[in-house]
């Protein structure tokens, strides 16, 4: 195992964050406050409750999800795309480091951002409503399993990639989607029939009821059904960038 | 840039090294052995055809071709940023796909285009390279490469301030960081100025006086000429010929000799026509072209016979062909 070359790329891409704190930190997280105090205040005067929370309380970890889903696969796929777009890439390729090294650095690194951004996000709400995480071992694991299963994706995701415009299509268009649709904001039990089954299709669905399960022990579907997607999702793609390493798609001609 | 030997010792020779030198070649002093390498891209581009390449421990290697010849594929094939379509590369005993790891960390490589981070700072990036070779850091050793190349006044400097002169150091300097005993340069010295040029040929010279194997890819035959022991022409992906750089003057080299002379001739006299001479410049210069290479060259019998023809001159000079003539008349032969 290279350790020093993993430690070089994890430390490359933690400094990069730090030099553009403004966009890597301060940013979504600005934007989920804002997210949190529009839809908590316009909503919140409307429903006060949901299963015995409050709607603010309720919001937030639909809110941490969210924007974890979205940091993730940006952080990893820009990371793997900046060096492929300027041709520093050849560097990582011609080093003595194996496929599963390349992937824990670039991976891990975009996860570590993604969770911090999640902590920070957790403390800012604290301020403004009560907060209660009764199973904190099994709310760390959902942070973490989501954390690095969407940032695989995103390195996917900036392999695939070959112009801007890919790069930003799926958290755009995909993933913040399927998040607001996935149950950040309500309960699947105030949608019509028909629409709670149509949303069971929304794999973010499942991150996001696990994760508010661990804070509040209620549920939109089974938790070990919510674990078991993950898992899933983290499955499909690993294999897929064993799939990439192996054929060397868009990396080795 | 500094003159002094760069910071570049000879790879420790580990208990690895003697199981690399136990798979070696017997009696081979091959560092890197290439052994019918052939590419064939997606598009059904052939870019190298069969390709067996013996490079040697501690010389200058000048590969040259035109645009497209295969020069840069080789290079990336060997470094693996390309995968081979067929073939064999052993870098220091270590097969480059099996043992990727021992083979790798052996090769630095300075690639054709200046490929930088523009935001971060030179020491940064030097050190990031280091350990992305699975180097310890080394603050010491990245200070005396940074100093041999001139940088280390800028180390704190990003990489975009920086002139295309200095990105070229910069890029040495990455592949130096992790101290290796092989040196891929793909056109080292592309659109940089003549004095620059002449610096980066100091500091090849000097990474070679330290032991460090050095394979260059060039356009300027000039570079080729000044520096190489040894010269491989490829052209249309197949390898025309290695050959010593002096050997292949001699044996390819042509010389011709230019008699000026004193009163103009019209024609040559029937009794010079065994020297295949040819009249230049209104018949005021007689020119005489030879091989080089062979024992008797003619001189002496010409000089006889001019005499006796009467025939005076006032002064003689001699040209011999340059490298880029021996390349041009190789590359357009196999066309």
């Amino acid at each position: 195992m290279n350790w020093y070359a993993i430690r070089a790329i994890y430390a490359y891409e933690m400094a990069r964050a730090r030099r553009t704190l403004l966009q890597s930190v301060v940013s979504p997280v600005l934007t989920t406050s804002l997210y949190f105090v529009v839809f908590g205040a316009a909503i919140g005067s409307r429903i006060t409750e949901v299963e015995g929370v409050s709607y603010g309380a309720f919001i937030v970890p639909g809110l941490i999800m969210l924007m974890l889903l979205t940091q993730s696969v940006s952080n990893a796929s820009f990371a793997i795309f900046m060096p492929r777009f300027s041709g520093t890439v050849y560097e990582v390729l011609s080093a003595p480091v194996s496929h599963y090294e390349i992937v824990l650095g670039y991976v891990g690194a975009a996860a570590t951002k993604s969770i911090i951004l999640g902590l920070i996000v957790l403390a800012t709400a604290s301020l403004f409503v009560p907060l209660q995480v009764n199973h904190p071992v099994w709310m760390v694991v959902f942070l973490v399993l989501t954390a690095c299963t969407f940032s695989l994706l995103g390195f996917i995701l900036g392999i695939w990639a070959d112009n801007f415009e890919k790069l930003q299509f799926v958290p755009l268009l995909i993933i913040t989607p399927l998040a607001f649709l996935g149950g950040t904001f309500y309960s699947i039990d105030m949608l019509p029939p028909v629409w709670q089954v149509v949303t069971l299709f929304n794999p973010v669905v499942y991150l996001i009821s696990g994760f508010r399960w661990s804070f509040y022990g209620m549920a939109d579907v089974n938790v070990a059904l919510s674990l078991g997607m993950i898992l899933l999702f983290l499955s499909v793609c690993l294999t897929l960038v064993w799939w990439i390493f192996r054929t060397g798609y868009r990396l080795k001609p | 840039m500094s003159s002094s030997p760069v910071a570049v010792p000879q790879p420790a020779r580990d208990p690895a090294r003697r199981g690399a030198d136990e798979r070696a070649p017997a009696g081979s002093d091959a560092v890197v052995c290439v052994t019918g390498l052939s590419k064939v891209y997606a598009g059904g581009f052939q870019a190298l055809k069969d390709v067996s390449l013996e490079i040697r421990r501690g010389e200058i290697f000048a590969l040259l071709g035109p645009n497209g010849a295969g020069k840069t594929t080789l290079i990336s094939i060997i470094c693996g940023l390309v995968n081979a379509s067929s073939g064999r590369v052993v870098a220091d005993g270590q097969d480059i796909v099996r043992d990727f790891r021992a083979a790798r960390s052996r090769i630095g490589l300075v690639p054709q285009e200046l490929h930088t981070d523009a935001f971060e700072t030179v020491w940064a990036t030097v050190s990031f390279s280091r350990g992305l070779f699975g180097k310890p850091p080394d603050p010491d050793h990245i200070e005396r490469v940074l100093r041999d190349l001139a940088l280390w006044d800028k180390r704190n400097n990003r990489l975009l301030t920086l002139s295309g002169g200095m990105k070229r150091r910069v890029m040495i300097a990455k592949a130096l960081s992790h101290e290796p005993g092989i040196l891929f340069l793909d056109e080292p010295t592309a659109g940089v100025d003549v004095e620059l040029r002449r610096e980066m040929w100091e500091l090849v010279r000097s990474l070679r006086d330290n032991g460090v194997t050095i394979i260059l890819t060039t356009h300027y035959i000039e570079e080729a000429e000044e520096m190489a022991d040894r010269v491989g022409v490829i052209n249309h992906g197949e390898l025309i010929l290695v050959e010593e750089k002096t050997e292949l003057m001699r044996k390819l080299g042509r010389k011709q000799l230019t008699l000026h002379l004193r009163e103009p001739l019209e024609a040559i006299p029937p009794s010079l026509s065994a020297y295949a001479l040819e009249l230049g410049a209104d018949g005021h210069e007689l020119v005489y072209s030879y091989d080089a290479g062979r024992n008797a060259t003619g001189i002496a019998e010409l000089l006889t016979d001019l005499k006796a023809a009467d025939i005076r001159f006032r002064d003689l000079h001699t040209d011999q062909s340059s490298l880029e003539d021996i390349f041009v008349s190789l590359v357009r032969e196999k066309r």
